[in-house]
């Protein structure tokens, strides 16, 4: 039964995870850029679901405004970091680093400005507090709803991507901005829309982390670095490999702390992940093709 | 169709073609020659607009689109085949062409239509993932989606380049099929000189980035005028 347990609870983990790296899978993955401030962008998804639950009262109604709204919210800020900042550094990485960190720092410095340093809670909707009994084994509502919300994000991006002419454009911008661009496609605004999925991800896992614990300014610093490395070890650009990699990444820290303790874990996955990278650069999923475009 | 004056373009601060005065006329086919290095595929770029221009003008149909973004010079009839044959390689075949016919709505579907009857072998392979087919086929993928823009122009980079030879007679033949219903003006670049001069009305040899001969295509004389530009 522990290992079922701590199998959940690796499971859960990586569903957050997950949440957290899915929208960089988009920014960092697809389009290349190193935006610090993702893990900002869940901040503001979080407080926007504190915000909606100061407006709106009911614990349940607002946990379900908070989802699309923190997705616009992230959205709408990435979008605005992008068109301001970004689109000016598409080829200098470095400087994009050092720029989003700065906006990252702005970002914590306003939530802590408008909402106050000490950290503030969100109620979690009663239909979700409480566990499910399966066995002998109480598997936490809040944990189920956020595997359930990763899978359902998953999946709508996929879709979102593979399926529908919006998915095609980010596709081919991502694979071949020239030859996009020579086909009429604008990569300028192929590049917002891509970035504001991306970003309103992060919102969306932000509002999803409420149901966690308290909320903070510094949230997102928590999951920046775990993101960037799900995203790496799963394979640049590959939503495949992000999944694959959330869900490895969550079970090793599970299992790792259950013989260890929560640091040991956490070095043990480091080493784990730098290990693998010497073995396969490219990370999990890689794509074959026979040209270079 | 298009008009080229004064054109000056480089990389950065390093300029690679200068001052190209050059012509394409309505529904006619005008070549550019050129060895290696020659600054034909940077003349290109810059009449697409993926490289900015940095004097003179391009014009299209009369319109300067010298500031125009290239997705938007495509939108107005420029349509282009890059060198080397490429394609959004992870995408399908299928994808690669209707993420270009998406923005054209039912014409672009038409569109779609018409470019696979000029290469039907492609309707086979249309599941398949574009970065996994041959040179050839790539190459064929490439011309049909330049064609779903519904282009007045079709600019192509050394299109036969790299390519085996009886893929390469279909992709002339193509070619001279677009060309032969006199509404689809072509710049065709090419190292050799086979069928861009048989089949242009004018032909303009470049080197070192600046138009170094310009010659009548097709005549008796034509392939031996353009031998002795290119000194082969």
């Amino acid at each position: 039964m522990d290992i079922i347990a701590q199998l959940f609870a690796g499971l859960s983990l990586g569903s957050v995870l997950l949440l957290a790296a899915l929208g960089l899978s988009l920014t960092f993955g697809q389009m290349g850029v190193i935006n610090m401030a993702h893990g900002e962008f869940m901040m503001a998804g979080a407080y926007t679901a504190f915000v909606v639950q100061g407006v709106v009262g009911d614990a349940g109604v607002s946990l379900l405004l908070a989802l699309p709204l923190g997705f616009v919210v992230g959205g709408l800020l990435g979008l605005l970091l992008e068109a301001t900042l970004i689109h000016r550094m598409y080829r200098r990485p470095l400087d994009t680093l050092l720029v989003t960190w700065g906006v990252a720092l702005v970002l914590q410095q306003v939530a802590r400005d408008v909402f106050g340093a000490p950290n503030v809670d969100v109620r979690a909707p009663a239909w979700l507090s409480g566990a499910v009994q399966i066995g002998g084994l109480a598997l936490p509502r809040t944990r189920l709803f956020i595997l359930t919300l990763a899978i359902v994000c998953v999946v709508a991006l996929a879709l979102a991507l593979r399926a529908t002419p919006l998915g095609r454009r980010i596709r081919a911008v991502v694979q071949n901005r020239d030859l996009a661009e020579a086909s009429g496609i604008s990569s300028r605004a192929t590049d917002r829309v891509t970035f504001f999925i991306g970003s309103g991800l992060a919102g969306v896992a932000g509002v999803a982390l409420t149901l966690l614990g308290s909320i903070g300014p510094t949230l997102g610093t928590n999951y920046i670095v775990d993101a960037f490395l799900v995203v790496v070890a799963g394979g640049i650009g590959q939503i495949k490999g992000t999944v694959i990699a959330a869900t490895a990444l969550g079970l090793m820290q599970s299992f790792f702390e259950y013989s260890t303790t929560a640091s040991v874990a956490k070095v043990l996955v480091f080493v784990t992940i730098v290990a693998f990278l010497q073995l396969r650069p490219q990370g999990l999923v890689s794509v074959r093709t026979r040209s270079l475009a | 169709m298009l008009e080229l004056s004064g054109v000056t373009t480089g990389y950065g601060r390093t300029m690679v073609v200068h001052d190209v005065d050059l012509t394409v006329p309505d529904g006619a086919l005008t070549a550019v020659l050129g060895h290696n290095g020659a600054g034909k595929t940077t003349l290109l770029r810059a009449v697409l607009g993926l490289l900015p221009v940095r004097g003179g003008t391009v014009r299209l149909a009369g319109e300067d689109v010298t500031a125009l973004a290239p997705h938007k010079r495509v939108r107005r009839g420029i349509a282009y085949v890059p060198q080397g044959q490429q394609s959004f390689g992870q995408l399908s075949a299928r994808e690669n062409l209707q993420v270009v016919a998406d923005a054209h709505g039912r014409a672009g579907r038409r569109r779609t239509d018409e470019a696979l009857d000029l290469f039907p072998a492609l309707r086979e392979l249309l599941g398949r993932q574009a970065g996994l087919l041959s040179g050839g086929q790539r190459q064929q993928l490439a011309i049909a989606r330049a064609l779903v823009t519904g282009p007045r122009l079709l600019v192509l980079d050394e299109p036969v380049e790299g390519i085996q030879p009886n893929v390469v007679t279909e992709i002339y033949d193509a070619i001279s099929t677009l060309t032969a219903a006199g509404s689809l003006s072509v710049l065709l670049v090419e190292q050799h000189i086979g069928y861009a001069v048989e089949h242009a009305a004018e032909f303009a040899v470049l080197t070192s980035g600046r138009v170094a001969h310009r010659g009548q295509g097709g005549g008796e004389g034509a392939s031996a005028d353009a031998r002795k530009a290119l000194a082969l």
